[in-house]
């Protein structure tokens, strides 16, 4: 009988400890996959950001290094300037990345540091308990926003994946969802194109995954599916915002 | 014959860096030690190194992380502010283990201060101004050679014992010409360094980490720190002492202050005053052993310091009960002169 469905091997053989509903898991395998599909996995250093984000070096079997919050890209460009044959990823939530950690990740890509980003967009602080990120949209309700994002107090969502995309030193930028099997396949595709632009020295790659919260959210699993549908996307568009082609490599 | 130099104190820490393997520089500008990074990145284009100009000191700290992390010798430097700015990486490096060397040549504060020699920044460096509860090794040139010489025995202090080491200088020594003998790096030999990430090929993955969930987990860690940090007590202090067999007053002052206080020292000794000297060379660990055993014969000290008074708590705690200690301060600004040391030391002679 033929195997059509198992664990990636770049992921342990352990259960995932996250919230039902939760998204972090199936963007591990998808990193993990496209890790297995390039056999990369012995030789390739995560960085992992602060928030749920930390546990990859739980569930990933590879070498990894825990950053502090908001300079994973930093803490990836030191490892890839010293080890520019094995291949670097940054793991980080919406607060890691576009809140304080902005500066790092711009000044990284900039750059054009030939390293990857999975950079997860569940519009919450969720290991902290579900307070307004930079990425919350206008009206929502957090626990730092009781009474729904507003503009006046506190500007608007950012857009990471357009605006990284402006940049010369960036050849991949995506912003992909995880709501439905064609999203997840696209998702998928995603994350190997981000991975493959390193392996070919292209520069910065990054895909930014709109995932579920449901804990912090306040939904059902199934109710935040059609959260990021109906709210998520709109404001979020899915895409591909910059794709360096082999010519133009700088 | 060996050679001598007459150079600069940062270029002469800067060439040490160099000869002891450091390939790794993440730096962003500061006033007074400039001339690192532009030494820097001009000889590491001819040894193959890798120098970046930082968004931020906060990025260069984070960049060191993970250079140390991947096994290179790396460092970076910065001067008072930007130091405050680098603490959180510092205690993540702490409490990570990773090996890194820390160059602050200080200047005045708090704020913005100014560019002048300071030594304001002793508590930062010898209590840490990250959180938990860690110590950086913390050396204290106080000469062009030293920071030449305390450069390269850095990188050898930190891969043995797997921690951050702070360099202290300031303005005066970063930025004064002199000679100095051009010593070749000692190359000792030092712990493997089996814990490096670069890729679990043919081994089990490695994790460098700093947060501890588990009961009992974080405690254990402490408790590990600690005798590490009990190891370099017993291991690495070091000093100078001078003139301390006959003498009636000890000065104690380290960097800048004790090259001022041994001209106050030779006043005073032409006038007959049995004067010596005792330089702490490791802040941290600070020599309270030698400090303590030099106490129970002379009974009178006199810290001198280029802050309102700082390393003077140390000298406290680490003399006889019986042993006077008194101090002089002269905040920043500008450096004091032999004069004002040696109207103090008529003082409390």
């Amino acid at each position: 009988m033929k195997q059509v469905f198992k664990r990636p091997e770049s992921l342990r053989d352990v259960p995932f400890h996250f919230c039902p509903g939760c998204h972090h898991g199936t963007i591990h395998r998808l990193v993990a996959e496209a890790i297995d599909q390039f056999q990369l996995r012995e030789r390739t250093i995560g960085v992992a950001g602060v928030g749920c984000s930390v546990f990859v070096y739980e569930y990933f079997d590879i070498d990894v290094v825990e950053a502090p919050h908001g300079r994973a890209p930093a803490v990836a460009t030191g490892l890839k300037r010293v080890l520019p044959d094995r291949i670097i990823f940054t793991y980080q939530g919406d607060g890691d990345l576009a809140s304080i950690g902005m500066s790092e990740i711009v000044h990284t890509a900039n750059r054009g540091e030939n390293i990857t980003v999975i950079f997860v967009n569940n519009t919450v602080y969720g290991m902290t308990g579900g307070q307004m990120a930079p990425t919350t949209l206008l009206g929502q309700q957090t626990t730092t926003s009781p009474y729904g994002r507003d503009f006046h107090q506190d500007g608007y969502p950012i857009r990471m994946a357009e605006m990284l995309a402006t940049l010369e030193g960036v050849a991949f930028s995506a912003r992909v969802a995880l709501n439905t099997p064609a999203n997840l396949m696209k998702a998928k595709k995603a994350v190997k194109r981000a991975f493959e632009m390193q392996m070919n020295d292209m520069g910065f790659s990054v895909v930014e995954l709109l995932s579920a919260c449901p804990t912090n959210w306040g939904l059902t699993p199934h109710k935040s599916l059609e959260r990021i549908e109906k709210e998520l996307i709109p404001y979020f568009p899915l895409g591909i915002f910059k794709e360096r082609k082999g010519t133009d490599n700088l | 014959m060996e050679k001598r130099l007459f150079i600069k104190g940062n270029e002469a820490l800067a060439r040490g860096a160099i000869k002891a393997g450091c390939r790794f520089y993440f730096g962003y500008p500061i006033t007074p030690q400039n001339d690192i990074p532009e030494f820097l990145s001009k000889e590491f284009a001819k040894v193959e190194g890798c120098f970046i100009q930082a968004e931020s000191e906060v990025a260069s700290i984070n960049m060191l992380l993970g250079a140390a992390a991947a096994g290179a010798r790396a460092m970076t430097s910065s001067s008072s502010p930007g130091i405050s700015l680098m603490q959180e990486g510092i205690s993540y490096l702490a409490g990570s283990e990773l090996p890194a060397v820390i160059v602050n040549i200080s200047r005045s504060g708090p704020g913005l201060g100014g560019i002048s020699a300071s030594q304001g920044d002793y508590f930062q460096a010898t209590r840490g101004g990250g959180h938990g509860d860690y110590r950086t090794i913390v050396l204290g040139p106080h000469s062009v050679q030293e920071m030449h010489d305390l450069s390269m025995l850095a990188f050898d202090l930190a891969d043995t014992y797997r921690n951050p080491v702070v360099i202290l200088g300031d303005a005066v020594l970063g930025q004064m010409q002199e000679t100095m003998v051009d010593r070749p790096y000692p190359s000792p030999s030092l712990p493997a360094k089996d814990w490096v990430l670069n890729g679990a090929s043919g081994r089990l993955p490695r994790l460098i980490k700093s947060l501890y969930l588990k009961e009992g987990e974080m405690e254990r860690q402490n408790w590990k720190l600690f005798e590490k940090y009990n190891r370099m007590k017993k291991e690495e202090s070091r000093y100078e002492m001078s003139q301390e067999q006959d003498a009636e007053l000890l000065i104690v002052a380290f960097g800048s202050s004790a090259r001022v206080a041994k001209s106050a020292i030779r006043i005073a000794r032409s006038a007959g005053m049995k004067v010596g000297l005792f330089r702490p060379i490791t802040l941290f660990p600070y020599p309270e052993e030698a400090l303590g055993r030099i106490s129970r014969r002379v009974k009178r000290f006199l810290t001198v310091e280029m802050n309102t008074g700082q390393m003077v708590e140390d000298v406290r705690l680490s003399v006889a009960r019986d042993a006077d200690v008194h101090f002089y301060g002269h905040p920043p600004g500008s450096p004091p002169v032999p004069e004002e040391i040696w109207e103090e030391i008529k003082k409390v002679y």
